[in-house]
């Protein structure tokens, strides 16, 4: 048997006295894509922020290829990140830097290319997303929000990550660009053998880009399963929440004053 | 509000009077406290910046584009307010000296007040609204909207990267800046004291300079490094630390200014003392 390329064990969290992660179990096999599905607020982020040493859990185990990294030295810890890269959910790129600068920006940093090898590589990067080179010397700010977040895609394969995490690549694109973004993390996966772990709300895309998926709710995981079977998978939480219905066992936190 | 529920139990009773100055002490004590925390935290902050100084990678490009901004834009600000304190300076002692006739300390007043004391603070508290405040919000921007997890997920360590630079840059800018200051402001004193008080162009250059000696500008100098230092240590901080959208950002960018021009003024008189009271 194969180990798995990332394994969360008992992972904890809390902000203040909110508690957010309560134990989150989770695995995920070497090039493959993971689906992580979850209501609003349940931690998607904090979890996926938390394997990338972001946030720092109060118990758990991270284990990447077998090896605890929260037990690493410092050093190692980070050696082990720089294989990892994220897309963010807002995109987060550097307002200050060029669209280039912005996707080149891990290459120049772990001294993979100068600074003319990386502007080279941006473009074809952005013809890969779907843009085209005019945008290259443009500022985040003159960018429409799925153009954004394109770029910001762009940023996290530059480095061609051992394992890349997504946070909705595809919130806020049209359906036609979702699907090409759902179509370059496929063939990222395929072609360089990365692991992928994505989080979405979009069923079409999770099965789409999904090997397996993971239901969090009430901060644990509480389905994994084959991504096929997300809309029939026969636990109600997740039948539930797939396919959007207001009954069930999930309380839906809406005040209606 | 329990609070206020339970001051009004208490009124009630009769030990108000032993439980209120208890309850000074406990919000005393608690406000000692998260001062104690702060100072600590700001101290690791500076010290975790400062290591960095001196480890590479070093990221000239950020460096030179917080200079860029730090002196060069600040040029006009600091030279106006130079100027018209210069101006001013000369105006004042002269009109006030004339009570006792010392009317000719005019230059020497202008020049030590100007390099001692009003330069550098001036100066300092100037950067700090313009610059101070500036870095707060890129910062702190860059915290809220995860670009700051984003530069730790492409290998930077944002530490490094963002206040590193800005350190260096306030220690050599603000000295920058107020030698301009110094000079400006000397000269404010200069045309006014030429042009509409009637001194002598020659007397009052020797006179600036008679009782002129190195340490006076030199300390003005060296309070500059340390005023440059604390806005950039502010702005970095506030900013780093910013939490909750626009709104903490608003409220980082007022701290780092508050902060800064208070910690100016109080490192401005332990400065003072070391460099002249003996
Ligand atoms: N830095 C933080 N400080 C305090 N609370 C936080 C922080 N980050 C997240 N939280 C809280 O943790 C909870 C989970 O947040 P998270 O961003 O992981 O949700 P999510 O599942 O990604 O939701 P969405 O689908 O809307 O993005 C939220 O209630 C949020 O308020
Ligand atoms: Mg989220």
């Amino acid at each position: 048997m194969t180990t798995a390329k990332i394994r969360v064990r008992g992972l904890r969290k809390s902000f203040g006295g909110k508690r957010v992660l309560e134990g989150v179990d989770l695995e995920i096999m070497p090039s493959t894509s993971m689906v992580v599905i979850g209501g609003s607020g349940s931690g998607k982020s904090v979890l996926v922020k938390c394997i990338l040493g972001l946030i720092e859990p109060e118990a758990g185990e991270i284990e990447i290829d077998g090896q605890d990294i929260l037990e690493l030295s410092r050093a190692d810890q980070e050696e082990v990140r720089g294989r990892m890269g994220m897309l963010f959910q807002n995109g987060a790129l550097f307002d200050s830097l060029q669209v280039w600068e912005n996707i080149g920006f891990g290459l120049i940093a772990r001294g993979k290319s100068t600074r003319s090898q990386a502007r080279e590589r941006a473009t074809e990067l952005l013809t890969m997303v779907g843009l085209g080179a005019g945008v290259r010397d443009l500022y985040p700010s003159e960018l429409s929000g799925g153009m954004q977040k394109r770029v910001a895609l762009a940023r996290a394969i530059a480095a061609e990550p051992d394992i890349l995490f997504f946070d909705e690549p595809t919130t806020g694109l049209d359906p036609i660009m979702g699907a090409v973004i759902d179509d370059l993390i496929m063939e990222l996966v395929r072609g360089t053998g990365s692991t992928t772990v994505a989080i979405t709300h979009d069923m079409a895309s999770a099965r789409r880009i999904g090997d397996s998926a993971a239901m969090l709710y009430q901060g644990q995981i509480v389905w994994t399963g084959p991504a096929t079977k997300l809309m029939n998978s026969g636990n109600p939480l997740v039948d539930q929440f797939t396919h959007g219905r207001l009954e069930g066992p999930i309380e839906v936190e809406v005040s209606r004053e | 509000m329990p609070g206020q529920r339970r001051h009004r139990k208490r009124r009630n009773k009769s030990h108000t009077t032993v439980i209120a100055p208890l309850d000074f002490l406990a919000v005393t004590g608690r406000g000692l406290l998260s001062a104690c925390q702060t100072t600590g935290s700001l101290a690791l902050f500076a010290l975790a910046g400062l290591t960095h100084l001196v480890r590479p990678p070093f990221y000239g490009r950020v460096f030179a584009r917080v200079m860029l901004q730090m002196a060069y834009f600040s040029l006009p600000v600091v030279a106006l307010t130079a100027i018209f304190t210069g101006m001013v300076l000369a105006l004042q002692s002269y009109t006030g000296f004339s009570r006792f006739s010392a009317e000719s300390a005019v230059a020497n007043v202008v020049v030590l007040s100007i390099t001692r004391e009003l330069g550098p603070v001036l100066a300092g508290l100037m950067v700090a609204g313009r610059v101070g405040a500036a870095m707060a919000a890129e910062i702190g921007t860059m915290r809220v909207t995860d670009q700051i997890d984003a530069l730790a997920t492409l290998s930077t360590n944002p530490m490094k990267y963002l206040v590193a630079p800005r350190l260096l840059a306030g220690v050599i800018s603000l000295p920058l800046l107020v030698v301009v200051a110094d000079i400006l402001g000397v000269m404010g004193g200069y045309i006014v004291s030429t042009l509409k008080l009637g001194f002598n162009a020659e007397t009052y250059l020797t006179r600036t300079m008679n009782f002129l000696e190195p340490m006076d500008v030199i300390s003005g100098l060296v309070k500059a490094a340390v005023f440059g230092f604390i806005i950039a240590l502010m702005g970095c901080y506030q900013g780093y630390h910013s939490r909750g959208g626009a709104e903490g950002v608003g409220s980082a960018t007022t701290s780092a200014v508050v902060a800064a021009s208070i910690l100016i003024l109080g490192f401005d008189y332990f400065l003072t003392e070391m460099f002249f009271a003996r």
